[in-house]
């Protein structure tokens, strides 16, 4: 029985036969009976205030059953979208909250505001007639640009940030980095810009809200990454519903990358409707919607300093920030920036004095949140590319001089508040190095220069803090949610299991992922185990799936019911075999009596947990279903090496990627063939970011240009190589899988490896991302200019 | 005006009337209620609506019901054996793990079958290119590729 | 996409009484950029006349000296032609370029000349072979076809039915895509023809156009060096977020370049 242990086994996954055959129910395929189609009036402007919405012609459409405004949700007390997190500026004060309406009032504040909706019979007939819907818009001035919202006339986006400061915020001894700059050796100081993002999940954002007047309740399928956060925030903060009156449903959800965390103000219209209509109310977004409207993500405007002493090793750095939060606080948008970026600033280095200044705007774009990785790639992109510029300039090589400042030994304070547990840094980038045969590169760049091509290579060593979070913490931190993960393990008469989970799978194989831990560690095969997951009415609560924590977080909610189910187990076992419930041991699926030869198995006991006949009644419940809660102690730092190796054809500008190599250490690893496929899509992701995408505004209109898949340039097949990954194990030492989280480390790593190939090619110090073609030959024609 | 559509979807015949602005991916998912053909674009570039019309794929966001008017067409739901049996493009997806959230996959598998039927023996660098009107925001394509080059030959052996 | 009326048309006589009748309506081929601008409420004909099933429109025929390529000819039927990659395999791979498989499954040649957009890769073949386009009422020249952007010589409610490509001696068709949208940001179409070599740009103007001086160049030396010197001017080009006009000039020498290296083979 040993061989039902599947720790470490690419187990093929359960929930592939219905994707591949057209069974997957993402929400636009549910088709409640009697569904109205809601069509939303969406903001031309940038900036404008409204004067007047007249819906008259539309209402009289044909087929349209309601047209609402901002004063109609006004009128029905429907209250803003709340932000999660509160952060407290460096003078004490709280951050600058303005009003999010679901519908906007007054103003609207970027291309793509929701300014009213029309509700109809078919999709045509609402859509129809939200043409028909008349706004009358005075355009303001508006202002997009991260680096010009604060200047002097700036036009402000609200009222109560005239100068279009939510908070400027700081982390570290800014005295002692100043200090610890004046005594150094040598200083490397960049400027750049970590580009603005769309997330581009291939299902676009949907939602149905269903009121039933029999028991006064409502149901929403919603494309959402965590059910019941929505359900609080919506029913809690915004509708003031009863929670336990509405279930909130994310059934198959096609990629979220963090796009499907918030509350968005469609969730809410829809659900409020379906009770003014009694009817099912349906939205899918259209592609040019969530181009407009989806939470954007990074968008940062950074000035990053190092300081070295003469052998290389860091002494300080001193980061400033200006990020873009967009025209609202969308739920999760001010801990991005500040609380999951300034702590990562250590990176894998011993850097003892580390500052962080960041002040976040308002502007008049869509709303700025978590977006894969969410504040850690743009960590790692300033640590990374200050050290690989350091080392450039003293002539120290790269490699050497990452390892001249890892961190060694465990645990590690960091002097940004992170207490990482444990890490191998050097067996990540010695792998990498072996893999992508750096000692080869020189030959192959001779070789690359005889057909006329720039070789170049660069690393990226980042590390990321995942898995969260221990609440107290993030609640002393501003957070106001609790991130714990909860599971129940229900065990049927038959010895088969149903495992109800509060993570949320949207691609990343939790059905499989967590069958295999449940029925490891239960000796019973991965087919006898059943996740559900995204349904409020089944789950007893859940914090959802963001942050690389399901497994962490989620999986060890789960171990701990799991626990409870064995420890059960025993006492029924000892009765059983009338032993003492000391002397049973479980292991492989069987119950024992230590030393003797008498054994039940598994199925068995949960037969005689639902048919106690021969049970301990009075000391012990009938039934085998166990929940559990679990809050970490401690994040999860995953860490890794990337060595990536780029060809810029000079005569074009265009860059290829000859090799990509990605080492990381996850902890222990579970289902190797899904976690593998989880770095090849966040490096894909990261490699979009630093080759191809970047969403810009009209800096004058306040545009948004790149609004399709024609101009904003997400990669396909042709764009990355087949990737070449190894991993490394430091066992997580605070959660009993020993796990770390996979989900986001290639979007992490991958863009500063990719520019540190790319400037290394080009032979010059930045070049901006996305390296389009046109920019990197810019850059080689300034350096030929130079 | 409603007019009157009909054509054979995956060897049965159907007929609906429709708006005559209906596209051919509305008819399919709303008519048919066979939702396994997905929307996840406007400007026919996702290709996660990929079909085949008369045995080619073709993406079904971009082309009115009408102009299937009598052909054959086959959707996702049609791909595998009628006793549930993976075409062998469907099973190499998942032994390779080339599909994560599943929301593009049913396209991709019409475009792969597609793909080696146009190139019995493509080579990675064909399989990428060809592969230009598929996006997966999940997998990164790599493991999407090795799918294809593994199913290839078993495809082909099948005609 | 706004309500319209439908309607099949059986013959090309059919369909140019259809669109004779109706000025508002327009001719439907593959649809691939009609339907997209329909979605997207850009364009808004009141009726579609579906030349899908105008068996007449469709079709190759090669004798030798001429390649006579039907309108509703799919872009993949060009692709894997026969006597297409043996008379003029630029054309072919040209053909193979243009957008993805899907697109190029429904996609008709006759659309693309239509529709004319400024990116994209049929006009440069049509234009750098010197093509003639045959329509219901006459045959235009490719020098007088392509008059801007998106507008052609085509009067409302004119056909094309095919055009005649004069097979050329040799010839090459170089494509710097746009990396979204994956048109020509910048094409060049190289053609030596026996009576004379013409470069033809796509994706660098308004409007595909040619380049007398690489043209004249070539002409005395078919070789890539005798263009590698030549650079466009910039004024009038376009420049958007995808490239400078600066950009498109450089790249159109250096696509020229490489055109005709293909050329070369
Ligand atoms: C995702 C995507 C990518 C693409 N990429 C490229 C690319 O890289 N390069 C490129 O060149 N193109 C590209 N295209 C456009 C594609 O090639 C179109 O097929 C082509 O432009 C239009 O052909 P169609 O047959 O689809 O015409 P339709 O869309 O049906 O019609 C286009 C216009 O031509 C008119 N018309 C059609 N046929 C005739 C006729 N016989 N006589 C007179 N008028 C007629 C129509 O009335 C309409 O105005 C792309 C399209 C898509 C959707
Ligand atoms: S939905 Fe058809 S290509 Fe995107
Ligand atoms: S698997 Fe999610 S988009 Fe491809």
């Amino acid at each position: 029985m040993g061989s039902l242990n599947f720790i470490g086994a690419s187990v093929k996954r359960k929930e592939d036969y219905r994707f591949l055959t057209g069974g997957g129910q993402y929400t636009d395929d549910v088709a409640p009976e009697r569904a109205t189609y809601a069509v939303f009036v969406r903001s031309p402007h940038a900036h404008a205030r409204i004067r007047k919405v007249d819906t008259a012609k539309a209402a009289k459409a044909a087929g349209v059953l309601a047209v609402y405004t901002g004063e109609d949700v006004a009128k029905a007390g429907i209250n803003g979208l709340p932000c999660g997190w509160l952060i407290t500026d460096v003078n004490g004060q709280p951050m600058k909250e303005p009003p999010y309406p679901v519908l906007a009032q007054g103003k609207a504040r970027y291309v793509g505001d929701r300014v009213a909706v029309v509700i109809a019979e078919t999709y045509n007939q609402a859509k129809d007639a939200a043409e028909q819907v008349e706004v009358d818009y005075e355009v303001l001035p508006a202002v997009t640009d991260t680096a010009s919202a604060r200047k002097k006339g700036a036009p402000a986006v609200h009222d109560i940030a005239p100068d279009n400061t939510c908070y400027v915020w700081a982390l570290g001894d800014k005295a002692k980095v100043d200090e610890a700059f004046k005594a150094a050796a040598h200083v490397t100081k960049l400027e750049f810009v970590n580009n603005r993002l769309i997330p581009n999940a291939i299902e676009p954002r949907s939602a149905i809200g269903a009121y039933s007047r029999a028991d006064d309740s409502y149901t929403l399928y919603v494309a959402s990454q965590n059910p019941h956060v929505e359900r609080l925030l919506m029913t809690a903060f915004v509708l003031g519903l009863p929670e336990h009156k509405v279930r909130v449903v994310a059934p198959d959800v096609g990629g979220g990358f963090g796009s499907k965390i918030y509350l968005y103000g469609e969730d809410v219209v829809v659900t409020w409707a379906s009770k003014q209509l009694n009817r099912p109310v349906k939205w899918t977004a259209e592609r040019v919607e969530s181009f407009m409207s989806d939470a954007h993500g990074r968008d940062h405007v950074t000035t990053a300093e190092l300081a070295l002493d003469k052998d290389g090793k860091f002494l300080a750095m001193r980061v400033h920030t200006t990020a873009n939060l967009g025209a609202y606080l969308s739920t999760f948008a001010s801990c991005i920036p500040t609380i999951l970026y300034a702590t990562l600033l250590a990176g894998q280095y011993t850097t003892p004095q580390i500052y962080c200044e960041v002040t976040a705007v308002f502007t008049n774009t869509a709303p700025v949140d978590a977006y894969r990785g969410a504040g850690r790639p743009e960590a790692t992109y300033v640590v990374e590319r200050l050290v690989e510029t350091a080392a450039r300039e003293t002539k120290i090589d790269p490699a050497e001089i990452r390892r001249r400042n890892f961190i060694r030994s465990f645990p590690y304070q960091t002097p940004v508040a992170l207490l990482y547990d444990t890490g191998n840094y050097e067996a990540t980038l010695d792998a990498a190095m072996k893999l992508g045969d750096v000692a080869g590169f020189a030959k192959r760049k001779e070789e690359a220069a005889k057909r006329g091509r720039l070789r170049g290579l660069g690393y990226s060593c980042y590390i990321e803090a995942c898995g969260i979070a221990p609440s107290n913490v993030a609640g002393a931190l501003g957070a106001r949610a609790g991130l714990f993960e909860a599971g129940e393990v229900r065990v049927h008469p038959t010895g088969k299991v149903t495992v109800f989970t509060g993570s949320h799978s949207h691609g990343q194989g939790h059905e499989t992922t967590f069958a295999q831990v449940v029925a490891s560690r239960l000796g019973i095969p991965v087919e006898d185990v059943d996740i559900v997951h995204g349904d409020t009415s089944k789950i007893l609560f859940g914090m959802g799936t963001y942050g690389s924590r399901s497994l962490a977080v989620g999986g060890t909610a789960i171990v701990k019911a799991v626990d409870k189910v064995i420890a059960k187990g025993k006492k029924i076992a000892a009765h059983l075999m009338e032993a003492a419930e000391a002397d049973v041991e479980f292991a492989d699926g069987v119950f024992k009596v230590s030393g003797t030869d008498k054994q039940v198995p598994f199925a068995q006991i949960a037969l005689t947990a639902y048919v106690p006949h021969n049970y301990p009644l009075d000391k012990l419940e009938p039934g085998l279903n166990e929940n559990a809660f679990y809050d970490p102690t401690n994040f999860t730092f995953p860490a890794g090496s990337y060595v990536c190796e780029v060809e810029v054809d000079p005569d074009t500008g265009k860059t290829t990627i000859e090799s990509f190599v990605a080492v990381d250490d996850f902890g222990k690893v579970i289902n190797p063939m899904i976690v593998a496929g989880q770095v090849h899509g966040g490096l894909t992701q990261g490699i979009g970011q630093a080759l191809l995408e970047g969403c810009r505004y009209d800096p004058e209109t306040g545009q948004l240009v790149t609004g399709t898949m024609s101009d904003y340039c997400l990669p396909r097949a042709g764009d990355v190589p087949s990737f070449k990954l190894d991993t490394r194990e430091t066992p997580c030492t605070h959660n009993p899988l020993g796990v770390k989280g996979c989900g986001e480390a290639g979007a992490i790593g991958a863009p500063a490896a990719l520019m540190n190939a790319i400037t290394d090619a080009v032979g010059v110090r930045d070049v901006p991302m996305p390296a389009t073609a046109e920019t990197v030959w810019r850059a080689l024609a300034s350096k030929k200019a130079a | 005006m409603p007019v009157k559509v009909s054509m054979t979807v995956n060897g049965k015949p159907v007929a609906a009337e429709v708006e005559e602005r209906t596209l051919l991916v509305t008819f399919i998912r709303e008519n048919l209620r066979l939702t396994g053909t997905h929307v996840g674009c406007d400007t026919a570039q996702c290709g996660a609506c990929t079909i085949h019309m008369n045995g080619n794929a073709v993406k079904a966001c971009n082309m009115l019901a009408m102009q299937a008017e009598g052909a054959d067409i086959l959707t996702i739901e049609g791909v595998a054996a009628a006793d549930g049996t993976l075409h062998p493009m469907q099973e190499a997806f998942r032994e390779h793990h080339a599909l994560q959230c599943g929301f593009c996959t049913p396209g991709m598998v019409m475009s792969a079958i597609d793909l080696v039927k146009r190139h019995p023996k493509p080579t990675e660098a064909v399989v990428r290119a060809e592969l230009d009107g598929n996006f997966c925001r999940c997998t990164g394509y790599h493991n999407i590729v090795k799918a294809i080059l593994d199913a290839a030959p078993k495809v082909a052996a099948m005609r | 996409m706004y309500a319209f009326n439908y309607q099949k048309a059986k013959s090309v006589a059919d369909a140019a009484a259809a669109l004779a009748k109706n000025p508002d309506a327009k001719a439907l081929a593959g649809g691939q950029s009609l339907i997209a601008a329909m979605k997207l409420r850009l364009a808004a004909p009141a009726a579609v006349v579906d030349l899908g099933g105008v068996a007449e429109l469709r079709g190759i025929k090669s004798d030798g000296k001429n390649l006579v390529v039907g309108a509703m000819t799919r872009h993949s039927e060009v692709v894997f032609s026969d006597d297409v990659r043996k008379a003029i395999p630029a054309l072919a791979h040209l053909a193979g370029e243009i957008g993805d498989r899907m697109v190029r499954n429904m996609g008709t040649l006759g659309g693309s000349i239509a529709h004319n957009d400024p990116a994209a890769d049929y006009p440069a073949a049509v234009l750098g072979l010197g093509a003639t386009v045959e329509t219901n009422k006459r045959k235009i020249a490719a020098d007088d076809f392509f008059k801007g952007l998106y507008e052609t010589a085509l009067e409302p409610g004119e056909l094309i039915t095919s055009v005649s490509f004069p097979v050329p001696k040799r010839a090459g068709y170089v494509k710097f895509k746009q990396p979204a949208s994956r048109f020509a940001l910048v094409g060049v179409f190289v053609a030596d023809t026996g009576s004379g070599v013409r470069v033809a740009v796509t994706g660098a103007g308004p409007c595909v156009f040619r380049v007398p001086e690489m043209e004249k160049a070539l002409a005395s030396k078919f070789a890539p060096e005798s263009v590698a010197n030549i650079r466009i001017p910039d004024k009038g080009l376009n420049s958007d977020i995808h490239a400078s006009a600066e950009y498109r000039a450089h790249l159109v020498t250096v696509m020229a370049k490489r055109a005709v290296q293909a050329a070369l083979g």
